[in-house]
């Protein structure tokens, strides 16, 4: 079970932890894009935070819908799509919600990855936040399908992000920016995918907390 | 970094301000959602052309708005594509009821943003077309990568779609006129040095003083291939035969169909050059690097042009599609028609072009 306040430390804690990794992912995206990956994710949870109290006390779909509102119109590049698609869906489909059960997060989860496939068109394999968030979804959802309690599901989510996250080194990038690089693209971990890993790492985190 | 910025989080919009501050007769600028837009918008019945994209290109793509090309340009943060929101007031506020043609560089931010765009100007029921750029012959395939990416030819169909929209073109028709002229036009550039993103201040990649980069973007991003720095000659003689011997080239893009009411594939080739075309020749500066050495690469052009059988019957040269200050240099050859040329004629008056007024 995830409460609504934990979904909005969760949206606290990912503003914190894109402003600590900011350099790292812009960094990486200076390897094999155009070095704005962690810049404009900063400065788009700056704009969720700005946003959130005004919608804190309403129901968990509202909260992630406002947030990808927020990342649509103050993150740019490819990732204000593709993140802001990303909590769109995850809204649309908890809405209502104020309190989210294990087959809701596989829902938003899946709805989420959905979504984010749909915008960018990108397959899995392809050097891009998929690689990260396909497998976490699928192993979430397989964990639960497992008896696996919320925690234990999630950090095996986690757990297949990461993993997820550093497959994305030896990949061709067949999406984006990186894309023009061809075979120089390789050995370089995906700045979109590792920004996917420290979101729902930031959630696990939470989540593991106790109220 | 030695920039000429106040700080880089104020840099754009203080860029904007002073642009609006110059040319009153020409521009007006919005802030939050920022956007410049044509001092006399909107033209009641004429198509409003719309571009945009990261900032740090100009003159491209706010030096362009003004009477006879673009009505409106949405400049995001450094290389860094706009949002939505800019695109879709800026619909708003240009918009004379005719329509509104979005002229898109091909990249995969540029591309999904100006997507969501037009599906939130439709909804307010504002009749958009999505034209996307995509000239660069750098990139060699289109299955495996983003695609080309949109680079000189983005100049040159804002000003030639823009002329058409100002004599009174529908947007059917300034649409297809603007994919004729993507699919007619090359570029190919080259980078002498990197450039600094003011919010990173370093440079964007590292280029010894004996190397230069062939086959960049213009977003500082590294190109295709790595080598010593040769004579000007020699490098022009590179890109100017990667454009004029480039093979047809097959991509799939997405376009909106009207009838249907969604995004569709649609297949789209460009003609290799053949001897006998008539073309535009357009030699641009990256920033840094002075027009005199522009002249020196033109000279080669020319002189490739008539070996090969090209007809140079226009030209351009200097800094208009720009990587910061990086040095170096794109060629852009466009394939000419007799309407093209009439429309590239046509007056123009924006802060970065201006003629016949």
């Amino acid at each position: 079970m995830v409460t609504r306040d934990q979904i909005v430390a969760w949206l606290k804690t990912v503003a914190q932890v894109l402003e600590e990794n900011k350099d790292y992912l812009t960094q990486l995206d200076a390897a094999i894009g155009d070095a704005d990956h962690g810049i404009n994710m900063d400065r788009g949870f700056k704009k969720v935070m700005s946003q959130l109290p005004g919608v804190e006390d309403k129901d968990i779909g509202s909260i992630l819908k406002t947030t990808g509102m927020a990342l649509i119109s103050s993150v740019g590049g490819a990732g204000g799509p593709l993140y802001g698609t990303l909590f769109m869906r995850a809204g649309m489909a908890v809405d209502g919600k104020y309190e989210l059960t294990d087959e809701d997060l596989a829902a938003l989860l899946q709805a989420a990855v959905d979504g984010v496939v749909q915008r960018g068109r990108a397959q899995l394999g392809d050097k891009t936040m998929v690689d990260a968030l396909t497998p976490a979804t699928e192993a979430f959802k397989q964990a639960i399908g497992e008896g696996a309690d919320t925690i234990e599901a999630l950090r095996r989510a986690v757990d297949a992000a990461e993993q997820g996250m550093k497959d994305t080194i030896p990949m061709l990038a067949k999406k984006g920016r990186a894309s023009y690089l061809g075979e120089r693209s390789i050995g370089h971990q995906d700045p979109g995918a590792t920004s996917s890993y420290l979101i729902l790492k930031a959630l696990l985190d939470v989540i593991s907390q106790p109220q | 970094m030695k920039k000429l910025i106040n700080t880089p989080e104020s840099f754009v919009k203080e860029s904007l301000e002073g642009m609006a501050a110059a040319h009153p007769d020409m521009i007006k600028i919005h802030l939050d959602p920022n956007f410049v837009y044509r001092a006399d918008a909107p033209v009641q019945g004429k198509v409003a052309i719309i571009s945009g994209g990261g900032s740090g290109h100009e003159p491209m793509h706010v030096g362009f708005v003004g009477m006879g090309m673009l009505d409106a340009a949405c400049p995001g943060e450094v290389f860094t594509s706009p949002t939505p929101d800019q695109m879709l007031e800026a619909a708003k506020v240009v918009q004379g009821g005719a329509g509104v043609l979005y002229i898109v560089k091909n990249y995969s931010g540029d591309v999904m943003n100006f997507e969501m765009a037009a599906d939130l100007a439709r909804t307010e029921g504002i009749q958009v077309a999505n034209i996307l750029i995509d000239d660069d012959v750098a990139v060699k395939d289109s299955l495996y990568t983003q695609g080309r990416r949109g680079v000189g030819t983005t100049v040159l169909a804002e000003k030639i779609c823009g002329a058409a929209a100002e004599r009174g073109y529908d947007l059917k028709k300034v649409a297809d006129l603007c994919r004729r002229v993507n699919i007619n036009g090359r570029s190919m550039g080259m980078a002498l040095t990197s450039c600094i993103v003011p919010a990173k201040g370093t440079p964007t990649f590292d280029l010894a003083e004996d190397e230069m980069e062939i086959g960049i973007g213009i977003h500082g991003e590294p190109g295709r291939e790595r080598m010593k720095l040769k004579p000007a000659d020699e490098i022009t003689e590179m890109l100017a035969l990667s454009i004029i011997e480039d093979p047809a080239y097959t991509r799939i893009v997405r376009e909106w169909d009207d009838e249907k009411g969604e995004w569709v594939d649609v297949e789209l080739v460009d003609p290799p050059f053949q001897p006998g075309d008539k073309v535009l020749a357009f030699v641009n500066s990256m920033g840094g690097t002075p027009v005199a050495e522009l002249y020196v690469v033109y000279r080669k052009l020319a002189e490739i042009c008539e070996k090969k059988g090209l007809q140079i019957v226009r030209s351009l040269v200097g800094a208009y599609i720009t990587s910061l200050e990086m040095q170096g240099c794109s060629i852009t050859l466009l394939k000419m028609d007799d309407e093209m040329l009439e429309l590239w004629d046509a007056p123009v008056k924006t802060p970065g072009l201006r003629w016949g007024v």
